[in-house]
């Protein structure tokens, strides 16, 4: 199965050249995205980078994972400066733009609803929590667009094990972080915080991944620093970024998207390309990658992810609960 | 503005017309659209705002030339702008046929350097259905064709020769459907951006504004000058009087 192959065995030269060569750049960019002075985030040697800059440098140590499927790499130039992070503005290149506001450092992370014990989660100790590991992840926006990108993190379901929740909960919601002195580009009409959700099973499904970082660095702060959720037969929406509360509900949450347009953007939200969005059709995507004009491709039910997915909907009517 | 002008007045609004394409291009040749993660959708969005903006621009002439007798020049430039127009909305939907829709353009043209021209129908062949499914099923893209077809005629009629055919009348009657169109692509726009999205209002409220402006003007002129039945003379006469 094509998931199970090592990213190292899998990654073409010619994208690993460009990564390496661009990793100055990336540093540099990194900096002032200021996302540094990650002091808990381990520096590998074994990346072998010993620029002046690298000695502070927000890489983390990770070990490969099977989650890992054989499509080329979005560069990681795209996967940082194309982003939709509406908190820090609605255009693509804004979030790369004006995210350097975010501060990630300190981050604690509430655990709140059906729990035995609530608790607040501090960030370095999320990240202590479990090895992490190297996933090389589709992503498919409901846009119709899609990028393969390598997230580093584990599976949620390690920590929702760790907070112990009660049998009551059916739900998880995520709520991401609102400071309006943190993001001055937030725009009105949209009722924040982001608020996204999935039911007890899905996220308890070892895909579903809690991520602190991409391409083996910390996570940029466009691309939802310093702790999202990465889900990713969902389409990129429901991967909640910059979470601050994770609550346990016996009912189904509020997810923004859904509220702002419920025709469009359903809890669920499975990557389907026999469902249309009312205003495209979603059996192709443009693919985000090292080519200059990205290649549409046909979209894969649940992303490609059906073999590890499939079954948590079986008997259900995907194009009612889209 | 002394006639003698007109000529670089002229070459003048050419020019700044291509300029955009020309910026496109540019892009294109020093690999910036390769950098961009989805070149497909910024020439998508770069060409329909420019069609918009320039066709707006044309609209924008009357109202203007109506605010003192010294700008009555700028009537030379309207044909051309909205001839631009139609040009900016033919790229535009070049690039929905061509690239948005799935079309693989370089594969095409790879194809017929290679002595395979049949690339070129296969590769339509595949996209037809999409675009198909996209015209019955979708609302902004049958008001967008829409707009395109009525710009297509009006720059197939835009020939001197053609007013001439059909009779001043019946020309400026089938020209004020520029009116219908400039509606049509903002409505277009509004149909396809998320909520929440408030660009289109912006181009919106632009051509609320043109339009406002020449009902003010109507309603003056028959105020003014309540109308004679019948024999009434052509409205650039009127302007000339009342300037």
């Amino acid at each position: 199965m094509s998931e199970q192959i090592p990213s190292s065995e899998i990654t073409p030269e010619s994208v690993f050249r460009s990564q390496s060569g661009g990793r100055a750049s990336r540093r540099r960019f990194l900096a002032t995205a200021g996302v540094l002075g990650a002091g808990a985030l381990a520096t590998s040697a074994a990346r072998g980078f010993m620029g002046a800059e690298a000695a502070q440098a927000a890489s983390l140590a990770t070990v490969p994972s099977s989650y890992t499927v054989a499509d080329q790499q979005t560069p990681f130039a795209k996967a940082t400066h194309f982003n939709n992070f509406y908190e820090f503005g609605t255009d693509k290149d804004e979030p790369a733009r004006n995210a350097h506001t975010l501060q990630t450092r300190p981050w604690t992370v509430q655990i709140t609803g059906l729990v035995k014990q609530p608790k607040t989660l501090d960030i370095d100790a999320i990240l202590k929590l479990r090895p992490i590991e190297s996933r090389v992840y589709r992503h498919r926006c409901v846009e119709a667009w899609s990028m393969v990108i390598p997230w580093d993190g584990y599976s949620l379901s390690e920590l929702i094990k760790s907070v112990d929740p009660l049998p009551s909960a059916k739900y998880v919601q995520f709520l991401s972080l609102v400071d309006k002195k943190q993001m001055p580009e937030l725009p009105g009409g949209y009722d924040w915080p982001y608020s996204e959700g999935l039911r007890m099973d899905e996220a308890l499904n070892p895909l579903t991944l809690l991520c602190v970082g991409c391409y083996g660095e910390a996570l940029p702060n466009q691309n939802g620093a310093p702790v999202r959720v990465v889900i990713p037969w969902k389409y990129g929406f429901k991967s909640a970024k910059s979470i601050v509360k994770i609550n346990f509900t016996d009912k189904q949450p509020r997810t923004l998207w859904n509220e702002i347009a419920p025709s469009e953007y359903g809890f669920y939200s499975n990557v389907n390309p026999t469902v249309d969005h009312p205003r495209w059709s979603q059996a192709h995507e443009r693919r985000i990658d090292a080519s200059a004009f990205p290649r549409t491709i046909p979209t894969l039910m649940f992303n490609g992810y059906g073999g590890q997915v499939a079954g948590m909907y079986a008997g259900m009517n995907l194009k009612k609960y889209f | 503005m002394p006639t003698r002008l007109v000529p670089w007045l002229k070459i003048f609004a050419h020019l700044a017309c291509l300029a955009p394409l020309a910026w496109l291009l540019e892009q294109y040749r020093d690999g910036a659209l390769a950098a961009d993660a989805d070149p497909v959708n910024t020439i998508t969005h770069f060409t329909g705002n420019w069609t918009l903006w320039i066709l707006l621009g044309g609209l924008a002439i009357t109202p203007i030339r109506r605010l003192s007798p010294k700008l009555g020049w700028l009537i030379r430039l309207r044909r051309m702008i909205g001839l631009y127009a139609f040009f900016y909305a033919t790229l535009h939907l070049a690039t929905y046929v061509f690239l948005f829709s799935g079309y693989d353009l370089p594969g095409a043209i790879a194809g017929i350097k290679a002595g395979h021209p049949g690339v070129v129908v296969e590769q339509w062949k595949a996209v037809w259905p999409t675009m198909l499914d996209d015209a019955e099923k979708r609302r902004f893209i049958q008001v967008g064709l829409f707009a395109w077809a009525i710009l297509l005629l009006l720059a197939a009629t835009s020939p001197k020769a053609a007013l001439r055919a059909l009779g001043g009348k019946t020309w400026q009657r089938i020209h004020r459907l520029v009116y219908v169109a400039a509606i049509a692509g903002v409505v277009h726009y509004l149909w396809l951006v998320k909520t929440g999205v408030r660009t289109p209002w912006k181009d919106g409220a632009a051509l609320g504004v043109l339009l406002l402006a020449r009902i003010v003007w109507w309603a003056r002129k028959r105020m003014t000058k309540p109308p004679a039945p019948k024999a009434r003379p052509p409205a650039s006469r009127t302007q000339a009087v009342r300037g």
